[in-house]
């Protein structure tokens, strides 16, 4: 259920689904993308230029010269949303390189969370991961749930450039950065393997919400030598 | 019969591909891209009377020089732009924007440089030969995606042109007049009241500065640091263009067509949508101030600049 819907500036529907980042939460976000996503491919709505799902958040994006603000409300607030039964979830394994050139972070979170690198990586890699969300940059997924010892703040100001493949957790998530970009995640390592890719026109991101993720440390040796 | 094409001869700071944009890929990761100034995107292509959904060629700042090879089109450049055509015969003209021009074999734009503003566009009659990925010409060179396999150009690169030969000449021009404005109209964020009631103030009434970190995903700002009361971090979440996001160091940062799709920062306000052309215009160094207003006076305000254009290009013959 929505608790509460608001509007994100002039051309944009923020609904919020609460403040918890739990899978049961997260499945009804993704129910209503479903739902609307639906509804925008069969021409149903009008307007909707996109649906940005998260934790337990739907942002929509309308265009203000074909619908407004009260309208998207009016319809998100009468929809009946059926629960999607279909899973198509993966289990996919991803190897990371975490030598201390890739662990960008990894002297900052050690001082910070007053352990080690060998207990903050054996606590990293020894879990499965949940997809919540991909976005951000193409194709990033945001997994969780970290183990509460190794769960850290963003940094304070964020790099201008990320190394693509960086892989990085914030509070009780992971991710991993699919392309050099801005970003403020600790940063422990890095992955050899193409998390996105835009030749696959109809499934570009290797990782989708409700996928299962588990990371296995890889030598700097087979980093470099990586070949998909 | 041979393609016309734009051999570059100089790239340019920042020269892309872009259109209205590419929508329906915010949920994996894709943002919007398209021109940051859509009105200056639309107005090109009207003044070569192209679909006003055509391609056309973005630059910045320094723009590119560009030689026609195989053929004879019609071009408009739209911005507030210096540039100088020069005929195969050595002879240069001063270019004019918003006016269509006759390029012949041979003849080069050189687009010496943006002047009060940021971005500038290029259109020719009947739009350039290229694909679309996604239902979009945009060049994304954060995800390389579009075309050029999604990179800026660089020099000796080719861009093919759809008409290689214009039999009538179009002679158009529009009286736009350019004039950039300090102050930037929002709507209070959805995190509104994470910043102490002296931050708000501070907020509305200082003046905030445009760094020299500008490209066209963001603009990092300095001023007042914003201090946040409550949590400097927030559940990641989708973001919009115009979302202005604050970090832990208080320096805010405005989201442009090639934003992240989602971000944990705090949203202090969101840039109305009618003010979006003009914030993605100005130059590091400029001087902003943020107003808020309401969410019915940004749809009215939205109205009005959506007319404003339909007036330009109604005038445009």
């Amino acid at each position: 259920m929505i608790k509460n819907i608001s509007n994100l500036g002039d051309a944009a529907v923020y609904c919020d689904f609460g403040s918890e980042v739990n899978e049961s939460i997260n499945a009804n976000v993704i129910d209503y993308f479903n739902h609307l996503s639906k509804l925008i491919k069969e021409k149903k709505i009008e307007g909707i230029t996109n649906l940005t799902p998260s934790y337990n958040k739907l942002i929509i994006s309308f265009d203000l010269t074909i619908t407004n603000y009260k309208k998207i409300k009016n319809l998100i607030e009468g929809l009946i949303i059926h629960k999607d039964i279909k899973n198509n979830n993966q289990k996919i394994k991803i190897p990371v390189c975490c030598d201390d050139e890739y662990a960008l972070d990894i002297i900052r979170l050690i001082a910070k969370l007053n352990i080690n690198k060998d207990q903050i990586l054996e606590l990293y890699f020894n879990k499965e991961y949940f997809c919540y969300m991909t976005g951000f940059i193409a194709g990033m997924p945001f997994l969780g749930d970290l183990n509460k010892d190794i769960r850290c703040d963003r940094l304070e100001t964020p790099r201008v450039k990320m190394p693509k493949g960086s892989v990085g957790i914030t509070e009780q998530f992971a991710n991993i950065y699919t392309f050099e970009s801005p970003g403020g995640w600790n940063i422990i390592g890095n992955t050899p393997k193409k998390i996105f890719d835009d030749k696959n026109l109809n499934q570009p991101a290797l990782v989708n919400p409700g996928d299962k993720v588990s990371f296995y440390q890889i030598t700097k040796e087979e980093y470099l030598n990586w070949n998909e | 019969m041979n393609k016309a094409y734009f051999e570059i001869l100089r790239a340019g700071v920042n020269t892309t591909i872009q259109d209205k944009g590419r929508n329906h890929l915010y949920h994996i990761g894709i943002s919007v891209s398209g021109a940051i100034d859509q009105r200056n995107y639309t107005l090109s292509n009207k003044l070569v009377e192209n679909q006003l959904t055509e391609a056309v060629i973005e630059f910045a700042y320094q723009g590119p020089l560009l030689k026609l090879k195989n053929g004879k089109i019609n071009f408009a450049i739209s911005g507030d732009i210096l540039f100088k055509i020069i005929r195969n015969n050595l002879e240069v003209e001063d270019g004019e924007c918003y006016k269509s021009y006759i390029l012949g074999d041979d003849d080069q734009i050189d687009i010496i440089s943006t002047k009060n503003s940021t971005y500038g566009y290029l259109a020719v009659n009947g739009g350039f030969h290229l694909e679309k990925t996604w239902g979009s010409y945009s060049i994304n060179t954060k995800a390389n995606i579009g075309p050029n396999d999604g990179k800026k150009y660089s020099l000796s690169d080719k861009i093919f042109i759809k008409k290689s030969d214009t039999k009538n000449s179009i002679k158009r021009k529009i009286n736009y007049n350019y004039s950039p404005d300090n102050i930037i109209r929002i709507i209070k964020g959805t995190n509104f009241d994470y910043f102490s009631k002296d931050t708000i103030d501070k907020f509305f009434k200082e003046d905030f500065l445009i760094t020299n970190l500008v490209d066209r995903m963001g603009i990092r700002l300095k001023g007042p640091k914003l201090k946040n009361i409550v949590n400097t971090n927030i559940k990641s979440e989708g973001l919009v263009r115009g979302v202005i996001q604050v970090p832990a160091d208080g320096n805010p940062i405005i989201m442009l067509s090639d934003h992240g799709t989602v971000g944990g920062y705090p949203k202090i306000g969101v840039v109305i949508a009618a003010d979006l052309d003009l914030i993605g215009q100005l130059t590091p160094g400029t001087k902003i101030n943020f107003k808020e207003v309401s969410l019915e006076e940004a749809q009215n305000i939205f109205k009005a600049y959506t007319e404003d254009t339909n007036k330009y290009l109604n005038e445009c013959n």
